[in-house]
């Protein structure tokens, strides 16, 4: 599904990615994880194009990335992202939030498109706020519409950059049980996260990533209970427990 | 070329210098063929205010997309047409349509223009372009103080450049803008004066005019003031009315 191949990618002189070599199945989950700066969200930014590459191939659901003929557009319709601040527009209601790609990309009728919409709402559990404006509505709520306004594309699959790092604690749960009920349904998911629970449940394969490369890749009962690199078990010690 | 100047005449006379002898006669131009020109005049003020809204928005819009295009040769083109609008006197550019459209227009477009009101047109032509610029402008500023992630999540949907813009981003960005678009349609309600100078009959030719004819300058001008008030009134009132009802509403913070 997601196949990267001897990617690297810089901003200006800071080399972000590093000769990153990844393949993600489809129906996989795949989180990724490590400190700040090592690269993670840039490597999650590319796989939809928001952060081009500048060397190696990357193939998602069939594209070539690195090819210029790709039409980006198209591939980006087949791909969901949920951002760390949410990001819905402000001047729409929820339900147009939802349904606006549907009904201008994909051509869907207005009235199949709020069907569908509605039945999204139903699953991240918020029928009651279809015609409420994003700022009405708390963080959580607003990331649970984010996750409905990206499935509303029937995208094959479906990127996270930390959809909980800017939640207060006592919401973080609702937002990653509607990722958990996702990833059961069988979607190709990849997600970064520090969400250590998340991962340890729900993850298929761990990576982690510092300075720009992937240093460890495992399943989550290996990566967590025998890291092994220093800066892992670093990372994760410090992780569990922040105050030492 | 001037008409004398009503004071002129109470300077001259045997009194002296005595401007409280000058009569006022209100009933002269609330009624009878002054009265219509006036009206004639504030007919024409509010169809170049109008239509000089509608476009100089329409053309500001256009001039800020472009100034902000990745293509290079649009932004060079709306930065020169930003330059030289914004930095030349409104009067100049009258002028300047008015006498040199007849050489910068194609010949079908002139030879349909002198069947309809050349002044007219002229003065519309310049009133729109010069006010475009100051809206390209304030329409950048807004589109500018829109969050990136805005346009980012747009795109990560699969919406074009364009379509984000028109869908996401300009909606947002233009009721931000809404306060210095009033100021720049005030400005071109006031300034449609100015195109007395080509022979436009519009509501301070029309003014004058009576002046002319009856002398009585004071009355005349006095309309036009109130006429010019309420129609700034009623363009602020109604910019007031679409922020109150559109903004509050779905931009509540």
């Amino acid at each position: 599904m997601i196949n990267f191949i001897g990617v690297h990618k810089w901003f200006k002189k800071l080399h972000v990615l590093n000769d990153i070599n990844l393949h993600v199945t489809q129906g996989e989950v795949l989180v990724v994880c490590g400190p700040s700066g090592s690269g993670k969200s840039t490597l999650i930014r590319t796989i939809n194009q928001l952060e081009p590459i500048d060397d190696g191939r990357l193939v998602v659901d069939g594209m070539d990335l690195s090819d210029k003929k790709t039409d980006i557009n198209k591939l980006r319709a087949e791909v969901g992202f949920v951002f760390q601040q949410f990001n819905l527009y402000p001047h729409l209601s929820v339900l147009k939030n939802i349904t606006l790609a549907p009904i201008k990309i994909r051509r869907t009728s207005k009235k199949e498109a709020e069907e569908q919409a509605m039945t999204l709402l139903e699953r991240v559990g918020l029928t009651d706020k279809r015609d409420a404006f994003p700022s009405q509505l708390s963080g959580g709520q607003q990331q649970r519409v984010a996750i409905a306004r990206a499935l509303a594309m029937n995208p094959r699959i479906m990127l996270f950059d930390e959809p909980t790092s800017a939640l207060d604690p006592e919401m973080i749960g609702e937002v990653l049980s509607v990722m958990q009920d996702l990833a059961k349904s069988g979607m190709t998911m990849v997600v970064v996260t520090h969400e250590m629970g998340f991962a340890r449940e729900v993850a298929h394969r761990v990576v982690f990533m510092d300075a720009g490369t992937v240093l460890e890749e495992a399943a989550p009962e290996v990566f967590f209970k025998n890291p092994q690199h220093d800066r892992a078990r670093q990372f994760l010690k410090q992780l569990l427990s922040p105050m030492h | 070329m001037c008409p004398p100047h009503p004071l002129h005449h109470t300077r001259n006379s045997k009194r002296g210098l005595d401007v409280l002898s000058y009569h006022f006669d209100w009933s002269i131009i609330l009624s009878g063929k002054y009265f219509d020109w006036l009206v004639s005049g504030v007919k024409v003020t509010l169809q170049l205010s109008a239509a000089g809204i509608v476009l100089s928005f329409l053309l500001g819009l256009i001039v800020a997309i472009m100034r902000m295009s990745a293509f290079k040769p649009f932004r060079w083109l709306a930065c020169i047409f930003l330059e030289f609008t914004r930095n030349t006197p409104l009067l100049v550019q009258i002028f300047f349509w008015y006498f040199g459209s007849y050489k910068l227009l194609p010949e079908a477009v002139n030879d349909w223009l002198l069947t309809q009101n050349f002044e007219f047109a002229a003065g519309l032509i310049a009133l729109t372009i010069y006010t475009s610029a100051f809206i390209a402008e304030d329409i950048r500023s807004g589109v500018l103080s829109i969050p990136k992630e805005q346009m980012e999540a747009a795109r990560s949907a699969g919406f074009s450049y364009l379509r984000s813009m028109q869908y996401i981003i300009l909606p947002q960005a233009i009721r931000i803008t809404v306060p210095p678009l009033v100021n720049q349609f005030l400005n071109l309600a006031k300034n449609s004066s100015l195109t007395m100078t080509i022979g436009v009959m519009e509501l301070t030719y029309q003014a004058r005019q009576v002046e002319s004819y009856t002398f009585k300058g004071f009355e005349a001008f006095t309309a036009a003031t109130l006429v010019y008030l309420a129609l700034s009134f009623i363009i602020t009132f109604l910019m007031h009315q679409y922020n109150e009802r559109i903004l509050k509403i779905h931009m509540a913070a």
